[in-house]
């Protein structure tokens, strides 16, 4: 009886979280994989614009994939998403609600093990 | 963030008070974060005193909503500015043309009412984008394509309102063109179908544009006389095979043969979208001699190209061919085709790019090479502009430069040198946008754009002033000799208009008449196509 206990611990909480998780990893293959997801781009780019915009801007030293990283928190991944960022637009509550937002920071953070982050502010 | 014009702030918390209650509290957005959102993100006045901000967003979900928010905004005289997903980046977003309009936001309007795979068509709310299209015929396996912007996030309704284009056949590529049927609120609030839609009984409007009577559809793109609800769009049956193949040309005069036969074929409905593209283009920034030909003030007579050509065995112009259809008769076409170029342009070669099988698994549609030529909508063309290797500091976007030109290599070669020695006497000096081997684009059937993108920033004013006087006087350059803008953002809509300036502006005068008599008081969308109601226009 105790290991089963422990069992509907262990398998109760991780539960939780991928749900949040599997929503937002269909909201980044719905809305940001476009860019931000492997494969090629137009004729001559052998990556998508966004993975290729990050692989130019960290070198090598972060992963070009988003889905990759493990620095990622979710108060970064809102504001990018918020703010856009050089060519890439905003996005507006009607495309991405702030609950989608929130399951999306939820995935992309899922590899940090510091998940929390401080407040990102406006620059411009 | 401003206040509808001439709105007391009293009456503006009573028309929010309603405005609400007619959506739900969750589809009024009046937070300054939240309207933000809607500034256009490729603004060339951003943070000026000239950028256009919103008062408010409002996103009703359904006709009888939209219906609601006409009815109190006309009640209280508050200017909308409908958008479907306001995307319309590098002609102005989701900018409005007056501050302190309320952004109608339509994308929870999101829905595809239908699509009909035996007589292509599809009728769809203003929010579904080309992605939404495409994942619901896709899913459902259905027999036909869609014609796709290069940015697949767009909405279809929106950009076919936008007079948008596309990258397949001349009969699909001209969104607003392909178009059947359109539900509109007025603004007055009441509704109204055109075409077949316009009779209660008929289940045609997917089918036959017109019905009877006067064709009004043209007055609700790119213009405001009211906010469009519902859409019907032809779709072109999915083909059994896809041939790109690519027709090489080695002298600069070649342009001319290449476009006339290329002109012939697409015009007999023998091939999709020409793409025109030079090689020497991308050369040039690799290789200084090349760079110091482009720039000669005698690079106009082509004998410097040809050379380098010679010597480089490099080709002045490539023409990319799409044919769609039955394996057997979409290489018998190529064949003719080949056999057309090669006897106009001596010493052309043929390239084979790519032939694909349809239905696609998604391994071999991730690894189709140009997407958009086979309706798949993608978001690759923002890698012009992105941060690269050869890019390291991007813009934060771009004002686009879209002229119609002649479809003919005369007029290209003319337009080139007219805008690329237009602006060395401006000093501007932006060596991605104009030169000997600009490339006319083909998006739009049976004309030719000459599109250039100026830079914008979010952070230095003096890159979008740079921006913003260059645009004014090319609108100006190309004008004079007959280049007219076929889309341009808010700032510039005044300006366009004014080149339409046959008989006095006779079209301005005429759609301000409209104007004053469908929504004088300016309610949807004053001053969207340059022409505004007379209250609001300048000499009132």
């Amino acid at each position: 009886m105790r290991w089963l206990l422990l069992a509907a611990i262990l398998w109760t909480s991780p539960a939780m979280a991928t749900d949040a998780a599997s929503q937002g990893q269909a909201i980044f293959a719905r809305n940001c994989a476009p860019c931000h997801g492997p494969g090629i781009g137009n004729p001559g780019a052998s990556q998508k614009p966004g993975t290729a915009a990050l692989a130019a801007k960290y070198g090598g030293i972060l992963p070009a994939l988003l889905e990759e990283r493990r620095d990622l928190t979710p108060e970064l991944v809102a504001f990018f998403v918020r703010n856009g960022a050089t060519v890439m637009a905003p996005y507006r509550k009607t495309e991405i609600s702030d609950a989608e937002l929130a399951a999306l920071g939820t995935y992309l953070s899922r590899n940090n093990p510091k998940p929390s982050g401080r407040k990102i502010r406006k620059t411009s | 963030m401003p206040l509808p014009p001439h709105l007391s702030p009293q009456l503006w918390q009573e028309a929010l008070t309603q405005l609400r209650a007619a959506v739900g509290p969750d589809a009024l957005f009046t937070a300054d974060d939240d309207v933000t959102l809607y500034r256009d993100a490729y603004s060339p006045v951003w943070g000026e005193a000239e950028e256009r901000q919103a008062s408010a967003a409002i996103a009703p979900n359904s006709t009888e909503q939209v219906q609601a928010v006409v009815r109190i905004a006309n009640h209280f005289g508050i200017p909308l500015f409908p958008i479907a997903t306001g995307r319309n980046l590098g002609y102005g977003g989701s900018a409005s043309n007056l501050s302190g309009s309320v952004i109608v936001d339509l994308k929870r309007m999101n829905r595809i009412i239908e699509v009909d795979d035996k007589r292509h068509f599809a009728i769809v709310e203003p929010g579904v984008s080309y992605f939404d299209l495409y994942r619901y015929i896709q899913e459902r396996g259905l027999d036909v394509w869609i014609d796709v912007p290069d940015p697949g996030w767009g909405s279809v309704m929106g950009n076919a309102l936008d007079h948008g284009v596309g990258h397949t056949w001349s009969s699909y590529r001209d969104h607003f063109g392909s178009h059947c049927g359109l539900e509109v609120v007025l603004p007055d609030g009441e509704v109204m179908r055109t075409g077949m839609g316009a009779m209660t009984s008929a289940k045609t409007s997917g089918d036959f544009r017109y019905g009877f009577g006067p064709y009004v559809d043209g007055l609700f793109a790119q213009a405001g006389f009211g906010i469009v609800t519902r859409m019907g769009i032809h779709l072109m049956p999915r083909p059994e095979c896809f041939l790109h193949r690519r027709v090489l040309a080695y002298r600069r005069q070649d342009i001319v043969p290449l476009v006339e036969v290329a002109n012939k074929l697409e015009d007999a409905g023998l091939i999709g979208m020409p793409l025109y593209e030079s090689p020497m283009f991308g050369a040039q920034f690799a290789d200084k001699a090349l760079r110091d030909i482009a720039t000669a003030p005698d690079v106009w007579n082509g004998n410097a190209i040809d050379r380098y050509a010679a010597e480089k065995a490099m080709p002045v112009w490539q023409l990319g061919l799409s044919f769609y259809g039955p394996a057997e008769v979409v290489e018998a076409i190529w064949r003719h085709a080949q056999a057309q170029f090669a006897k106009a342009i001596p010493g052309a070669r043929f390239e084979t790019i790519e032939t694909l099988h349809f239905p696609l698994s998604p391994q071999a549609e991730e690894a189709a090479l140009h997407k958009v030529l086979i309706g798949v909508p993608n978001l690759n063309i923002f890698a012009i502009g992105a941060r690269s290797a050869t890019n390291p500091e991007p813009a934060d976007g771009h004002l686009l430069f879209s002229p119609m030109v002649a479809r003919s290599g005369e007029e290209v070669m003319k337009a080139q040198r007219l805008f690329t020695e237009g602006m060395r006497e401006m000093g501007a000096d932006f060596p991605m946008a104009y030169g000997p081997f600009t490339a006319p684009f083909t998006w739009m059937p049976r004309i030719f754009a000459l599109t250039a993108g100026l830079p914008v920033s979010r952070s230095d004013p003096k890159v979008n002033q740079r921006s913003r006087e260059t645009m004014r006087r090319l609108i100006e350059l190309g004008a004079r000799h007959g280049y007219g803008e076929y889309r341009t953002p808010p700032l510039f809509q005044d300006q366009v208009m004014a080149t339409y300036d046959f008989n006095g502006n006779a079209l301005r005068r005429f759609c301000e008449t409209l104007k004053d008599a469908v929504d004088p008081k300016g309610i949807i969308a004053p001053g969207r196509g340059g022409f505004w109601p007379r209250a609001m226009r300048k000499e009132a």
